[in-house]
């Protein structure tokens, strides 16, 4: 999730999103998803003119040569992993591919199998010569693969004999995502393969600038970033699964109000909505700016305010003998959703731990539902006057 | 550049100084900075920013370094509570 991801699909080892995926990972939606793709059969993305360029000849076979930039079928897909469409199933062949004219001095790096990830990769040695060594991280970001243990020693090591790098190349250095290293020993795979490991930058666009420091990483090359404009893109993943519940929901009141019983309107739609787009986009946007350190908190915390502003906007505050249910009904429920939204952003983040987590979910998951269900309560207490 | 922080005092991070060779390689992994050398031994800076990935305990050769590695996702833990999973993961 993650970033994370980080935007964890725009790192090198991309993407973190943590998570995906943070995601940064994962872990959550951005990760990696809700479904799993066991049992499934091995579809890759076709090798094709929009991102394949030729094949060169090696002493290990023809390699694919791959293009630098994005064409409008990658870009096409991106947008449509980002919002969840075939994203289990983006995924590219693992093996050897190369970039410009990579001889066997050229440098090796090493990503995943997730097409997100790799095209990142790729764009990122645009103008450079070298070898990209894919891992079969079952269409998974590095990120997150790494968390599982795909992005591994053993598959790095398997990898290494069946591509025949060695016989591809002169020397004895992989360049791995620096995100990679949890599922990686660098130690182990110079063990067991005599190539040796390093670490290069967190994000894929720094890989230039860290080659023509002689393979040093700056300091800020190393941290995981998680800006607005990271933090912005990975919402788009995080509103999905809700939205899909809100259509769902709406066309069964719609049903209902067909049917006779009145039980959709704009007014008792839209503050749902709201509570929505506050846990899913508001509140991991503004992160930093909201006070507290507990997601689900300060999804809770907006979502209280919007509660009393959606009140009051609609005339239920001060409360009424006549309507106080629906009043008090909203406010156990808006901050619920919020809430619970915010809370799956931990998912996305990128600085968030297991422990963090399990220790915020302790507290927040039973007020969470204790809260929303004491609000059905009160609004069915409140539909059934209303008849 | 802002320094996210999570809950307090909650990371399973855990060093053990006489086993470090000062090679460097968890400062080199750590995506939250946590570590820095300094007189050929690594040293934490602050605990509260480790998000338990777990790379610099797989990347130290003298294994100094242990860390109950994890996601910090709500969903993935509700999964595997839900699936009856052992450990929370991504997918």
């Amino acid at each position: 999730m993650a970033d994370a991801k980080i935007d964890p699909e725009k790192s090198f080892e991309s993407g973190s999103s943590r998570h995906e995926a943070g995601p940064r990972c994962e872990c959550s939606p951005e990760c990696c998803g809700w479904s799993s793709a066991e049992g499934r059969e091995e579809r890759y993305i076709q090798e094709s003119g929009h991102w394949v360029d030729r094949r060169v000849e090696t002493r290990a076979g023809s390699v694919p040569v791959v293009r630098t930039k994005l064409s409008r079928l990658d870009i096409l897909g991106k947008v449509k992993a980002r919002i969840g469409i075939g994203r289990m199933n983006y995924k590219v062949e693992p093996g050897l591919y190369a970039v410009g004219n990579a001889r066997p001095d050229s440098p090796v790096f090493v990503s995943a199998n997730y097409k997100l990830s790799f095209d990142t990769l790729r764009c990122g040695l645009s103008g450079l010569d070298a070898w990209i060594l894919v891992l079969d991280t079952k269409g998974i970001n590095v990120w997150c693969a790494a968390g599982k243990g795909t992005f591994g020693t053993d598959e790095l090591v398997e990898r290494i004999e069946k591509s025949g790098l060695d016989r591809v190349v002169s020397h004895r250095t992989l360049i791995l995502p620096q995100l990679g290293a949890p599922g990686v020993a660098a130690h182990e795979v110079t063990r067991r393969t005599r190539f040796k490991v390093v670490y290069g930058p967190v994000r894929a666009s720094d890989i230039r600038r860290y080659l023509a420091a002689g393979m040093e990483a700056t300091p800020e090359m190393r941290r995981v970033r998680f800006n607005i404009k990271d933090r912005f893109v990975l919402t788009a993943i995080e509103l999905t699964n809700p939205f899909k519940y809100l259509v769902v929901a709406t066309a069964v009141f719609w049903v209902f109000t067909l049917l006779g019983l009145p039980l959709l309107s704009w007014k008792a739609w839209y503050p749902y909505l709201g509570a929505i787009l506050i846990g899913g986009f508001i509140v991991p946007v503004l992160l930093p700016w909201i006070p507290g350190r507990p997601f689900a908190w300060k999804g809770w915390l907006l979502g209280v305010a919007w509660a009393v502003f959606v009140n009051f906007k609609q005339g239920l505050l001060p409360l009424a003998a006549e309507s106080w249910e629906q009043a008090v009904a909203r406010l156990l429920i808006l901050p619920a959703i919020s809430a619970f939204l915010a809370m799956g952003f931990t998912g996305s983040s990128t600085y968030t731990s297991l422990s963090g987590v399990l220790k915020e979910m302790r507290y927040a998951v039973p007020a969470i539902l204790g809260s929303a269900s004491a609000g059905v309560v009160f609004l069915l207490i409140g539909l059934l006057q209303g008849f | 550049m802002r320094e996210y922080r999570h809950l307090r005092n909650v990371t399973t991070l855990a060093y053990d100084a006489e086993k470090c060779t000062g090679c460097g390689m968890c400062s080199e992994v750590c995506p939250q900075a946590v570590f820095f050398i300094e007189d050929r031994k690594a040293h934490i800076r602050d605990r509260d920013l480790c998000m338990e990935c777990g790379a610099c305990a797989r990347n130290c050769p003298s294994a100094a370094i242990s860390v109950r590695p994890g996601v910090g996702c709500a969903w993935a833990i509700l999964l595997s509570e839900f699936k009856g999973r052992t450990a929370p993961s991504c997918g």
